[in-house]
């Protein structure tokens, strides 16, 4: 072998003119520019960084040219496209769509005992004929639900209050299991329930069927009690102490609670995040209300403005912050699944932020009624009377017939964030999620107006937060940052970091 | 602790052999395959009957025609009864190719490459070895009694086997299948899709690909190897390696030519490689061709360890597994220590003189033997 070394000069890129790879770019404040390649890889820049880049005018040999170059955004002479490594990061950042279908909603009864304001759908009746899903319909939905292609599905029994039709669950859970054990796929099961008429012998049979629980915990008394109300005003008082009968049972990791936010709540960031710490959950989702079902109607009781809400979610996400570096660990779900999107190479289950729309893709509704939606916010319009998002009846279409329907179709063809006007050029797109239901029932059309758009307004502003959390850099938060993303503790995480 | 010595070799074999070490006359049914070692000529030369090969201390007055014979082996003593090893004709070379008690064997496939590394320990030399090479290592595994816990197999370049490299993976594959065979490659001739699917399709149960990559900036590792097109390469073979199965390994050379983009290597590596089972960020070894290039490649280490850190964290934080590889614990950063692993082979592991007087000595790689002559100048006890 030649015992010559060449110099540095001689690897470097032929003298000729870089090219451009797809990116997107946006300002993020007065100094910072963030600029995005097409699977989500970013780039903090000074502003003014994208004109240099297009204009050709970037200095070869910079930092910047060389992190452009490794990041897929240029590509010079002197290296390969590696196109092959952009399409399998691509594959990656979308594997959320294999297998299609994967949560599957069950709506056993629509009866319910609260009479909360923002709830869209539920009814105080003790009319279980009409409003409980009957063995036929509970059948053909199992059959429909194991049509999916997936091999790991979930079903989630959800109401109303699913408890009430508890003779319905009893039915549904060894037939899922037992079809599910023959085509060999994995199934979870969750219930969504408020928990308030549990009995022992309930809690045992979800512990046996290892069923998960997720309940509903709207903050301390005052507001849990204002924003949910049933006969007794005592609903907080009932649902935390079958949370701990819960936990008790059916064991502590497998009761999860969520909360909506309402107008009262948004003054109360801390006090709604104090109660989840005081209640030992290690989990909160700062959510907005849904602009949906009944919740629509009383909007002058529970509406708010957007910007309150971004503010309460500030608020929210700083005192997080703060509970964690205190030593406790609590992650918000939100900010977990879009830190997921923006500081890894994959992307997330969760079906309302994703492109391709996670309706119908990643989520199919069974009603109690045998009515087949996209999601459950479709089936809350159709309460409504708005049938737009309902693909068919498990009685009358196949499995097929739904996912060809007229319905699906048209939601289809908004469902890509990639082509929607006002996404398809944001850098905040691989991040973000096209809703078409959102669009349809705010706007009236599904592709939706962006500017007006409070899904838009509201991600992008989030979005941006998290940037700037994260260019903030500080070691602690980072570190906190991560444990949700790995679903580990700040512990656990500074065992295996340098500390 | 030698693996090479060498002495005057007979006129009376052609090709080396390859045989097992015995210090002691053995019965005549017991010594196929056996190469004795003495000090002196037996005076019953029909004690040398039946073996493969003799090596001696002894000066040799008469060459002895009957058997394969280096003579006037200076140094011996390192060889012990069942090491494997081989007596070169010509110049007569004796290597020691597999210690049964050590768990720092290599099966060295050959001394070629298609690189030409700035630093590289072992530099390559460019004449054809391989057949030899290939049928010395087979010859080595049948002679293996005990399975070995792990193997490595490194070079040169060995890839460049082809058929051989698969035929050696075969057979370890076959008599040891429970033995963890690292293998330590550049990795471009993986880019290659049939060489792949080939080693792929082979099924080691028990095996880890080494590979280098010097910066996430073409040109820079590019120049680091001395091979144009060498990252493309590489990055490509590291996929089509993950999409066949084949478990892999980055190891990252530190020096001053790497480590300055070292954090944004650690983020490509996460972001393009994150199959990769565990990354280790090496130092420098003066040995080779590192010595010459010296001015271009040496930073202290102590003067490095804000990078290190923080390639370290990236990479940790995200779920990847890192270590540290030849840095001593006086010149790491007490936060890196955890990741620091005592990493250098046996026989090539030494400690200075201030480390005697240091309390964490033991927990302490140490250095290679070749670093006496330029280390960290912050080396103290602790």
């Amino acid at each position: 072998m030649s015992r010559v070394f060449y110099p540095r000069e001689d690897y470097s890129s032929a003298d000729t003119a870089y090219r451009l790879l797809p990116f997107r770019f946006l300002r993020l404040n007065g100094n910072d520019e963030l600029l995005v390649n097409e699977v989500g890889e970013f780039v903090i820049a000074p502003v003014g960084t994208a004109r240099t880049i297009v204009q050709r005018q970037l200095v070869r040999g910079s930092d910047l040219y060389s992190t452009l170059k490794a990041k897929q955004f240029i590509v010079d002479g002197g290296s390969s496209p590696l196109l092959d490594l952009l399409a399998a990061k691509y594959r990656t950042k979308y594997s959320f769509i294999e297998g299609f279908t994967k949560l599957h909603i069950f709506v056993v009864t629509l009866r319910c005992d609260h009479s909360c304001q923002y709830c869209q759908v539920s009814r105080q009746t003790a009319d279980k004929e009409t409003f409980d899903m009957s063995l036929e319909t509970a059948n053909k939905s199992v059959a429909m639900m194991m049509k999916s292609p997936a091999p790991h599905i979930t079903l989630e029994l959800q109401g109303g209050e699913p408890l009430l039709a508890f003779d319905v669950i009893q039915h549904l859970v060894p037939l899922a299991k037992k079809q599910a054990r023959s085509l060999h796929k994995e199934l979870d099961i969750v219930v969504t329930t408020n928990l308030a008429n549990v009995t022992d012998e309930m809690l045992f049979y979800l512990r046996d069927e290892g069923i998960k629980i997720s309940t509903s915990l709207d903050g301390p008394a005052f507001i849990h009690n204002a924003n949910r109300p049933r006969p007794g005003n005592n609903s907080y008082e009932l649902t935390i102490k079958n949370i701990e009968r819960a936990r008790k049972i059916v064991g502590e990791d497998r009761v999860a609670a969520l909360m909506t936010t309402t107008k009262l709540s948004l003054q109360h960031p801390t006090e709604i995040i104090d109660e989840y710490v005081k209640q030992g959950f290690h989990t909160i989702f700062l959510r907005p209300l849904s602009p949906y079902g009944f919740a629509t109607k009383t909007r002058h009781k529970t509406g708010y403005q957007l910007d309150n809400f971004l503010d309460f979610y500030k608020r929210g996400l700083a005192h997080i912050l703060q509970i964690n570096r205190n030593g406790y660990d609590l992650a918000e779900a939100y900010a977990k699944i879009l830190l997921t999107k923006m500081l890894t190479p994959y992307g997330t289950g969760y079906v309302d932020l994703q492109s391709p729309a996670g309706a119908g893709i990643n989520v199919l509704v069974y009603n109690y009624d045998g009515d087949v939606y996209a999601t459950d916010e479709s089936r809350m319009l159709a309460e409504m009377g708005d049938y737009t998002f309902r693909l068919g009846n498990v009685h009358t279409e196949t499995h097929r017939e739904i996912f060809t329907s007229d319905s699906f179709v048209n939601l289809l063809s908004a469902s890509c964030n990639q082509s929607l006007p006002g996404c398809a050029d944001c850098a905040l797109q691989p991040y973000c999620g096209s809703d078409p239901i959102f669009n349809h029932a705010t706007q009236g059309d599904i592709f939706g107006h962006r500017p007006t758009s409070n899904f838009c307004h509201r991600n992008m502003q989030i979005i941006k937060h998290l940037f700037e959390l994260i260019s903030e850099n500080d070691a602690e938060t980072m570190r906190i940052l991560f444990a949700w993303i790995q679903n580990t503790t700040l512990r656990e995480l500074k065992k295996v970091t340098p500390s | 602790m030698k693996l090479t010595t060498g002495g005057k070799a007979s006129l009376s074999f052609k090709d080396a052999v390859v045989g097992k070490v015995a210090r002691e006359y053995l019965p005549e049914k017991d010594r196929s395959q056996r190469i004795l070692v003495t000090d002196e000529v037996p005076e019953d030369l029909r004690q040398l009957i039946g073996y493969s090969g003799f090596l001696t201390r002894a000066k040799l007055e008469r060459e002895l025609d009957s058997i394969p014979t280096i003579s006037s082996v200076q140094a011996i003593e390192h060889l012990r009864s069942n090491d494997i090893v081989a007596m070169e004709p010509g110049n007569g070379f004796i290597r020691t190719l597999y210690r049964p008690d050590s768990d720092h064997n290599v099966i060295f496939a050959t001394e070629r490459c298609n690189s030409n590394c700035l630093m590289c320990s072992q530099p390559p030399h460019d004449r054809d070895d391989t057949d030899p090479l290939v049928r010395r290592n087979l010859e080595l595994i049948r002679l293996i009694e005990n399975q070995p816990k792990r193997l490595v197999i490194t070079g040169g370049e060995p890839t460049l086997l082809g058929e051989g490299l698969f035929a050696i993976v075969a057979a370890l594959r076959d008599k040891f299948p429970g033995t963890y065979l690292h293998m330590l490659t550049n990795g471009r001739v993986f880019a290659w899709p049939a060489f792949t699917a080939r080693l792929a399709s082979l099924r080691h149960p028990d095996f880890m690909l080494g590979i280098p990559l010097y910066s996430d900036d073409s040109s820079i590792h590019d120049y680091v190897v001395q091979a144009r097109g060498a990252f493309d390469q590489t990055v490509l073979g590291l996929h089509q390696l993950a999409r066949h199965g084949v478990r892999v390994e980055i190891r990252v050379v530190l020096h001053a030519i790497t480590i300055p983009r070292l954090p944004q290597l650690a983020e490509y590596i996460y972001r393009n490689l994150t199959f990769a089972e565990h990354i280790a960020l090496m130092g420098l070894e003066n040995i080779g061709y590192a010595p010459r290039n010296m001015e271009q490649l040496w930073v202290d280490p102590y003067n490095y360890q804000e990078e290190l850190e923080s390639a370290v964290e990236f990479l940790a934080m995200r779920g990847m597994n890192v270590s540290i590889y030849n840095h001593q614990l006086c010149v790491l950063r007490k936060s890196l220590w955890k990741f620091a692993r005592k990493s250098i082979s046996d026989w090539k592991n030494i400690y200075l003189e201030p480390c005697e007087a240091c309390a964490v000595k033991d927990d302490c790689g140490g250095f290679f033997q070749w670093a006496t002559k330029l280390h960290s100048s912050f080396i103290r006890p602790l």
